[in-house]
């Protein structure tokens, strides 16, 4: 049980998706000006990379990895991810018009987002079983929503700071990134102290 | 190879068959993108965007065909505003920028012909065949829709006074712009 | 003695209420022009009931209140009305409101009073009478008082609150009247006690009064018989015990929930003076048009003046003989007040202070700092609010968060602006965010009344479009039958048709009639000669002829959707 703890809180906290690996910084800059939006950003990503990284298991394992296919790994689950992101924003958007309304905008992005692909070939990497994926994934998407809700709030705030005109925009905003970062290298070595 | 053609050839025909059946079965009408622009334009419905109306507007850029600075009743802060709700750059107002305005009716000159209720698209205007029309002033966008076809030319445009209901306390910082350098 | 409880917040600034003291309330000489503001409550805007030239008596309404939500204005003295225009207002814009310009003849002579013994009118009768004698709440809200004394339908009523704390530095002209006419305040109270049914009467004054709680509590006890509920409690002085929700909080213990009124919690709030004008209202007939002022700051005879309202001010401030180093005039208190824009604005009801400024006594403001994130200001809101924030998004322009940190809670009494250590004028900032959201709100409302306009307009071309399809397809249909039979009986056609066709063209023949007839009918009305033309000079007949020559061309243009062939007869004129 400890182990699958230790997959979440690491995924989430520890090797953070966006502020330890780098990962998925396109819309960390580019939908994090409202704490509404990085919200419904972060919620749709969650969704999707939590289906994603299972989906993307069976292909590794059914389909690839018995025919010795493993070259064509990052092809594929490129190719299942948009096809999961699409499928998804028609099944909400038919459902559950609410929730389109809320997540709506932000599901093609998702797409796009490296993290979505980082995630699944980060699962293959470590050799995690089915279980083990499924955590991984979402622990980093909760990660993921967690540190863009966060930048949201401080960019908000920093909307009415004096900022000098020259770092006004997205230069401060990789500099808060920066801190921020810093702050989360700080959870490195939590699990020594067990 | 062959294998390898074979599986990534029958993975595009899965995925491709369901989001084809998907696209079918989940169609959805209607866009309501359309409807959060649509309640940031002013609805003055007077067509300086070349749409004939807020909602085409709305529409025109919900589909991406039309820029969002041709609006100008909304003016830059209505650029703002949409430009916030879809991500795009803030450009500056394809036109100038006027103040709020109200049509007037010279009623000694009017001649009753009823062309201006006609153009009129937010029913402001009262009046009949050979009576005398009048301008309902709170109900007037000011989109100048009933100028043109005036025969006697008697519609002007007034500016809105501020009074003392509308008088709003100013913006406490005294803000630093920058002046245009002198070349 | 009742137990008293405490409200969150507050600060202590110096008072400065000693030198209007001295004296006692003083009356105002008559200023020889009155001008009196139209829009002088809450609510709707009066409509003028005089016109330019006629001769008005004192205690003359001028204005009557043109909703329920809305409060009547009288002539303050009698004289002649020399304009109905637009004025400078007692605002901080600046900006002229419709007022009327009365030239006073110096009699001051009093239209006939009608006393009314109110106990035995219903409850409405009583509310009318006040609503038609201008009485306002006189704290400086000047909401409608006959508006707030109708008792809540769910909630029975506890207390009755009386507030004559004046917590205001500097004003004291609350002060004044409860020493000096303490017996006509209980009685208006009473009115107002009468009307609302309430448990308890409770009368709080700060307790840096003591003369008057003194004579407050010897008017209670002199009348013990008819106000027995009747209590007055001296509340510890604190800036803003005088706010109505904060007053209520001390006396009661209850607390008024955000965006909630206080009768819902089963109390009722009335500044003295309000209870004051009500008794002469209703037991003297005698309008509002007068109120305490109080002239203090930096003039050499700091008083109380019972002053007309719609006095100019530059006349009113004269009784004070302002010093050499005067700069500014500010209504209302230092804490909540706001500087005259100009000395021709009049006295209101709004009015209850004038304070002359100068450099010594209100120092200028120093520079602003940034925000420090102390939290001072946090600690001294008695709404329980975080003005810090509310500040941030204020300047930020980020309204929409202003709104969720509540601030249409905030009651501007400004104890924030106060304890700043950065000197940041945080009030400022919370009227310029409210005002800003409330004009975007109107502009909102009035998009979306166009916008429905212009659909149901549409609505309407469309089925207009619809019916004249249908009604040429019909003519069509009915061009189509009419051969059939007999060309010279159309009207007979119908029936002829119905027994040659079948039963459906022969509907559409009947109904191709009766268009017809109506376009006949139409045609023909509009051929019709205008009336009263008979009695017409050569001059005006000329006249008609010109217009209709100028028309002739036009009536095509109307009905054609053609504009581009328009002759434009401007050339003609």
């Amino acid at each position: 049980m400890t182990h699958y703890l230790f997959i979440i809180v690491g995924a989430v906290l520890v090797n953070n998706v966006v502020l330890v690996r780098i990962l998925g910084l396109c819309p960390f800059m580019g939908v994090s000006k409202k704490v509404e939006t990085a919200f419904g950003m972060g919620s749709a990503t969650t969704f999707v990379l939590t289906v994603a990284t299972g989906a993307s298991y069976v292909i590794d394992h059914f389909l690839l990895m018995p025919f010795g296919l493993e070259y064509l790994r990052t092809l594929s689950f490129i190719v299942t991810i948009a096809a999961i992101v699409q499928l998804t924003e028609m099944v909400i958007q038919k459902t559950s018009p609410v929730l389109h309304q809320v997540l709506g905008i932000y599901l093609p992005l998702i797409t796009t987002n490296c993290a979505v692909l980082g995630v699944p070939l980060l699962n293959v990497a470590n050799q995690y079983n089915f279980v083990e994926s499924l955590l991984f994934g979402a622990g980093s998407a909760i990660g993921f929503s967690l540190v863009l809700v966060l930048f949201a709030g401080i960019r908000e705030r920093v909307e009415g700071a004096d900022v000098p005109v020259h770092f006004r925009g997205v230069a401060i905003a990789m500099v808060t990134a920066g801190l921020m970062s810093l702050a989360f290298m700080g959870f490195a070595g939590l699990d020594k102290y067990q | 190879m062959l294998t390898a053609i074979l599986i990534m050839a029958l993975g595009a025909i899965v995925l491709g068959s369901a989001l084809g059946y998907a696209s079918i079965k989940f169609k959805v009408e209607g866009n309501p993108l359309v409807e959060k622009i649509e309640a940031i334009l002013p609805q003055t419905q007077c067509g300086q965007c070349g749409y004939p109306g807020c909602k085409p507007y709305a529409e025109a850029i919900a589909e991406g065909e039309a820029e969002i600075n041709l609006c100008p009743p909304g003016g830059q802060e209505g650029v703002r505003k949409l430009a916030d709700l879809l991500g795009r750059e803030v450009k500056p107002l394809d036109a100038e920028e006027k103040p709020k305005q109200v049509a007037i009716i010279d009623e000694q000159t009017c001649i009753g012909c009823t062309l201006c209720i006609q153009a009129c698209p937010v029913d402001a205007i009262v009046g009949a065949a050979k009576q005398m029309h009048t301008i309902v002033g709170a109900l007037c966008t000011g989109c100048e829709l009933c100028l043109p076809p005036c025969p006697v030319e008697c519609i002007s445009m007034a500016r809105i006074t501020e009074n003392i209901d509308s008088w709003k306390w100013k913006y406490p910082v005294i803000e630093i712009k920058q002046l245009k350098r002198v070349a | 003695m009742l137990q008293l409880f405490k409200f969150k917040g507050g600060v202590k600034p110096d008072t400065h209420k000693a030198p209007s003291l001295q004296q006692p309330i003083g009356r105002a000489p008559l200023p020889p022009r009155l001008i009196v503001p139209l829009h002088q409550s809450i609510g709707g805007i009066p409509n003028p009931l005089v016109e330019v030239g006629e001769y008005v008596l004192k205690g003359q309404c001028i204005g009557s209140a043109d909703q329920w939500l809305s409060s009547a204005v009288h002539a303050p003295s009698s004289g002649t009305v020399v304009a109905v225009e637009e004025r400078v207002a007692a605002h901080p814009s600046g900006l002229p409101t419709l007022s009327v310009v009365i030239e006073t003849d110096g009699r001051d002579q009093w239209i006939e009073r009608s006393p009314v013994d109110y106990q035995r009118l219903a409850p409405e009768r009583v509310r009318e009478i006040l609503r038609d004698s201008g009485v306002v709440g006189l704290g400086g809200a000047v909401f409608p008082s006959h508006a707030k004394l109708a008792a809540a339908k769910s909630v029975a009523m506890d207390e009755l609150v009386i507030n004559g704390a004046e917590c205001e530095p500097f004003m004291t002209c609350d002060d004044m009247l409860m020493r000096e006419r303490a017996e006509e305040i209980v009685r208006g109270a009473g009115i107002f006690r009468d009307l609302l049914k309430p448990k308890r009467v409770l009368i709080g004054i700060e307790d840096n009064k003591p003369e008057a709680v003194a004579a407050m509590s010897a008017a209670v006890r002199e009348l013990e018989a008819d106000y027995a509920e009747f209590e007055v409690i001296a509340v510890p002085t604190r800036y803003p015990a005088g706010g109505a929700k904060q007053l209520i909080r001390v006396l009661t213990g209850k607390e008024v929930p955000a965006s909630r009124r206080s009768p819902e919690m089963g109390v009722q709030c009335f500044n003295v003076a309000t209870a004051y004008t009500a008794w002469r209202a209703i037991a003297h007939g005698e309008p509002v048009i007068s109120r305490i002022v109080t002239l203090t700051g930096n003039v050499d005879a700091p008083r109380n003046w019972e002053a007309l309202i719609g006095t100019p001010i530059r006349d009113f401030v004269a009784l004070g003989t302002p010093q050499a180093d005067t700069n500014s005039y500010l209504m209302g208190g230092p804490m909540m007040g706001f500087e005259l824009p100009s000395l021709e604005a009049p006295l209101v009801k709004a009015s209850n202070c004038i304070i002359a400024g100068s450099k010594t006594l209100f120092p200028p403001a120093l520079p602003e700092m940034p925000c420090i994130r102390c939290g001072a200001c946090a600690q001294v809101c008695p709404h329980e609010l975080a003005p810090f924030e509310m500040y941030w998004f204020a300047r930020a322009r980020n309204f929409g968060k202003t709104q969720e940190y509540k601030i249409f809670d905030c009651i501007e009494c400004g104890c924030c602006s106060y304890v700043c250590p950065s000197h940041i004028p945080l009030v400022q900032y919370f009227r310029f965010a409210k005002s800003e959201i409330w004009s975007r709100e109107r502009e909102k409302n009035k998009a979306d009344a166009a916008k429905a306009r212009f659909e149901s307009r549409n609505e309407r071309e469309e089925r207009d479009k619809a019916e004249k399809a249908a009604r040429l397809a019909k003519a069509a249909a009915a061009k189509k039958a009419a051969p059939v039979v007999s060309e010279s009986t159309a009207s007979a056609a119908p029936a002829a048709a119905a027994a040659v066709d079948s039963a459906s063209e022969a509907q559409a023949a009947k109904q191709a009639a009766i268009a017809a007839a109506i376009e006949r009918a139409r045609v023909q009305r509009e051929a019709v000669q205008p009336k009263n033309t008979d009695a017409l000079t050569i001059a005006q007949r000329k006249e008609i002829e010109q217009i209709e020559a100028r028309r002739a061309p036009l009536q095509g243009a109307t009905s054609s959707t053609d504009t581009a062939s328009q002759p434009s007869p401007k050339e003609e004129q």
